[in-house]
C-alpha cells in the first residue's frame, strides 16, 4: 500500500505542475508584482490562524503531561516535569498493546480504500471525459445526484444487509463501502478533459495501442496531480470515518484510531479520571492526527493543483 | 441535477468519432472500453448505494410488531416520524445550525480565501496550510479535544476565564451546547471550503482582472464585483456540502454526550436519533424511515438552493 503510495507520488513528481489548459484557467498571472503588504490584513489573518493552531497547540502540550500536571498547569503551557514518554508507554502497553493494533487497521483500512476509490474514479472520470457512448449522460448524471445521498442514511441499511451476508465485524465492512466516491468521479472527468489532450489518445491509437494501455500509460501519466487530490480526500475520509466502523465492528481487535479512542475517552468519563487515563487518550489523541497531518504537508503541491483544475470552474 | 458548475457536456471530443449515424465496428470496440472503464466504479456504486437506499424504503414501510412479525404498514412510519417531537426538535436545532454556523462558517473562509489571494498578507502560505489542518483531524479527535478544551476543570479556557475573575464559563450545558457545537463544526471546517474557495480564485482568467483595474477598481471593489461572482460555482458547492454535512451531524453529538448527558439527548441531532433508535430501541423499521425522511428532507433543501441559484442567473442574464 505505501509502495502504491510512494508510486503515485513518484509518476506525477515530473510533472506535479497543473497542466496549462487551453482556456488559461489555473493561470492565474499576477497583473500587479509589486503588491504592497498590508499589515492589517496580515494581522487579521495570524489572529485567525490562531484560532485553528490553539487547539493543536494543547494537544501537543498536553500530551507531554502527567495526568495530575493536566488538572494543576496552565493548558496552553508545558509542565516542569515532562511526562511524554511515559504516556507513549502506557498508550502502547495498556490494554495489551491495542493502540498500536488500531493504527495498523486505519492505515490498512484508509489505505486500501483511498487506493481504490482513487482507481475507481480515475476509470469512471475518464471515460467519462474521453468517450462518447450510449447513456453516459444518464450515468454521469446519476453520478451526480449521488453527491447530495447522505452517507450516513445509507449506513443502517447496509449495515443489515452486510449482516445478512455476514460480512459484519469484517475489515470488507469498512472498506467496500468507502469505495465508492462520488465527488472524485466528477473531480476525475473534469480533470481528465483537462490533462488528457484528445490527440495523445489518437496518436497512441493510430500506433495500435489498446484502450487499457493508453489509459495506464499515458491517461494515468497526465492524471498525477488530480489522483493524489481524490487519494488524499478519500484517505481522510476512511481515516476519519467514525459512524461506519462503530456500526459495523463489534472486536477490539478490528477497531480504527476513532472507534478505539472514542471508547478509551468514555473509560476515562466514567473512571472519574482517577485512572491514568485522561494523559493516555489525549496522547492517543495527538498521535493519530500526526501521519495525515504529515501526508498532507509533504503532498501539498500536488492536492492543491489538483484541486485548482478540477476545483469547480465557472 | 446537476450541483456541479455547468459541463460542457455537448462539446464533441476529438477523440470520439463523428460518424453517427451507423455505429461502426470501430466505434462499438470505443463504446465496449468505455462501458468496462466505468464498470467497476457502477458494480460498487449499485451493490453500496442504490441497493441500500432502495432497502431502507422497502423497510420504512412495514412494522416491527411482537405478534405477527414484519406487517406492511405503508406510510404509518412517515405519520410518526412527522409528529414526532423528538425528530422535529432535532431538525429544528439543525435549522438553526443551517442559518447561524453555516454562514458564519462560510463567510469566514470567503474572507480568509479572498484576503490570502490578493497577497497582502506575509507569509499568506502558511496561513493557507495552518487554517486548512484541522480538517486533518479525525472529528472524533476534534470533538474529544475541545471538550476538554471546555471542560470545567482543566480546560484552559475556564483557567483564564477564572484567572481575569470572570467566574467559570459552563460551555456543556444544555444552553450552550448548541453554539459550542456549532464552534466544533466550523473550526473542523473552515480550512476546507477556504481551499474549494481559494482554488477557484486562482483560476480566474486574468482579463476579468486587467478589465477591473483599467476601470481604476480598489481591491475590495474588485473582490466584490468580479471575483465573488466569478467563483459563484464554488460557493455554491461549499453551501451543497455545507448542507448536507448539517443534516448528518452525528460524531459531535455522540461523542459531547459522554461529557455531556444531560445536555445531549439521545434525539439531539436526526442522524444521531436514527442511529439510537436502531441499534439501541432496536426499532429498525422506524430508523429507516427517519433516515430516508433525513435524505428527502437534504435533497429538497439542496435543490431549493439550486433552483434559487439558476433563476437569479438567469435574471442577471436577461437583465444584463
Amino acid at each position: 500500500m505505501t509502495d502504491m503510495e510512494t508510486r503515485a507520488a513518484v509518476t506525477v513528481g515530473a510533472e506535479g505542475a497543473p497542466p496549462r489548459s487551453r482556456k488559461s484557467a489555473a493561470t492565474h498571472r499576477r497583473f500587479a508584482p509589486e503588491r504592497r503588504r498590508n499589515w492589517l490584513i496580515t494581522i487579521m489573518l495570524w489572529l485567525l490562524v490562531l484560532y485553528f493552531i490553539l487547539p493543536i497547540w494543547w494537544l501537543v502540550v498536553s500530551s507531554t503531561k502527567d495526568n495530575s500536571a493536566l488538572f494543576s498547569t496552565f493548558g496552553l503551557w508545558f509542565a516542569p516535569e515532562l511526562s511524554l514518554w511515559e504516556n507513549l508507554q502506557t498508550l502502547f502497553t495498556i490494554r495489551g498493546g491495542l493502540f498500536g493494533r488500531w493504527i495498523l487497521n486505519t492505515v490498512f483500512y484508509a489505505g486500501t480504500a483511498a487506493v481504490g476509490a482513487t482507481l475507481l474514479s480515475a476509470m469512471a472520470g475518464y471515460a467519462f471525459a474521453k468517450y462518447r457512448f450510449p447513456g453516459s449522460a444518464a450515468l454521469f448524471s446519476i453520478t451526480l445526484g449521488a453527491i447530495m445521498i447522505p452517507l450516513t442514511a445509507l449506513a443502517l441499511p447496509t449495515y443489515l444487509l452486510f449482516s445478512r451476508a455476514g460480512l459484519t465485524d469484517t475489515p470488507w465492512a469498512i472498506i467496500v463501502p468507502s469505495l465508492v466516491s462520488p465527488f472524485g468521479v466528477y473531480l476525475m472527468r473534469v480533470y481528465a478533459a483537462d490533462a488528457i489532450p484528445d490527440s495523445m489518445i489518437e496518436a497512441a491509437r493510430v500506433d495500435g495501442a489498446g484502450e487499457f494501455r493508453i489509459f495506464w500509460q499515458v491517461g494515468l501519466r497526465l492524471l498525477g496531480p488530480g489522483l493524489v487530490t481524490v487519494f488524499l480526500f478519500s484517505l481522510v475520509a476512511t481515516w476519519n470515518n467514525y459512524f461506519l466502523p462503530l456500526i459495523m465492528l463489534n472486536t477490539s481487535e478490528l477497531y480504527p484510531l476513532t472507534v478505539g479512542l472514542a471508547q478509551l475517552q468514555s473509560a476515562a468519563s466514567a473512571g472519574g479520571g482517577s485512572q491514568a487515563l485522561f494523559s493516555t487518550v489525549i496522547t492517543g489523541s495527538f498521535v493519530s492526527i500526526l501521519p495525515l497531518v504529515i501526508a498532507f504537508l509533504f503532498l501539498q503541491r500536488y492536492w492543491q493543483s489538483g484541486l485548482a483544475t478540477g476545483g469547480v470552474k465557472g | 441535477m446537476s450541483t456541479a458548475p455547468a459541463l460542457d457536456d455537448e462539446r464533441p471530443s476529438a477523440a470520439a468519432p463523428r460518424k453517427k449515424r451507423r455505429t461502426s465496428a470501430n466505434q462499438r470496440k470505443l463504446n465496449r472500453a468505455a462501458y468496462l472503464f466505468i464498470l467497476p466504479f457502477f458494480v460498487i456504486f449499485t451493490t453500496m448505494l442504490v441497493i441500500p437506499l432502495v432497502y431502507a424504503g422497502y423497510l420504512s414501510l412495514f412494522e416491527s410488531k411482537l405478534i405477527g412479525g414484519e406487517t406492511f404498514a405503508w406510510f404509518a412510519n412517515y405519520a410518526r416520524a412527522v409528529q414526532d417531537p423528538d425528530f422535529l426538535a432535532g431538525l429544528g436545532r439543525m435549522a438553526l445550525f443551517l442559518v447561524i454556523q453555516v454562514p458564519i462558517m462560510l463567510g469566514l473562509s470567503l474572507f480568509l480565501a479572498l484576503a490570502l489571494d490578493s497577497g497582502r498578507a506575509r507569509g499568506s502560505r502558511s496561513v493557507r496550510l495552518l487554517v486548512f489542518m484541522p480538517y486533518a483531524v479525525p472529528a472524533v479527535v476534534a470533538t474529544l479535544m475541545w471538550g476538554y478544551l471546555y471542560g470545567p476543570d482543566f480546560g484552559p479556557i475556564a483557567q483564564i476565564a477564572r484567572s481575569v475573575g470572570f467566574g467559570t464559563p459552563d460551555f456543556l450545558s444544555p444552553e450552550n451546547i448548541l453554539g459550542s457545537m456549532m464552534n466544533i463544526v466550523s473550526w473542523e471546517f473552515i480550512g476546507y471550503n477556504m481551499i474549494i474557495m481559494y482554488a477557484a480564485l486562482r483560476s480566474i482568467p486574468s482579463e476579468l482582472y486587467e478589465a477591473a483595474e483599467i476601470d481604476g477598481a480598489g481591491q475590495i471593489r474588485t473582490a466584490w464585483s468580479v471575483k465573488i461572482p466569478a467563483i459563484r460555482p464554488a460557493i455554491l458547492l461549499t453551501v451543497i456540502f455545507s448542507i448536507i454535512g448539517t443534516f448528518q451531524l452525528f460524531n459531535e453529538p455522540s461523542l459531547l454526550n459522554a461529557i455531556a448527558p444531560d445536555a445531549i439527548t439521545n434525539s439531539f441531532t436526526p442522524n444521531y436519533y436514527a442511529y439510537n433508535l436502531a441499534f439501541i430501541n432496536q426499532e429498525l423499521n422506524y430508523a429507516a424511515a427517519i433516515a430516508f425522511l433525513l435524505g428527502i428532507v437534504i435533497a429538497i433543501t439542496s435543490y431549493v438552493v439550486q433552483l434559487n441559484e439558476q433563476r437569479r442567473e438567469r435574471k442577471e442574464r436577461s437583465g444584463a
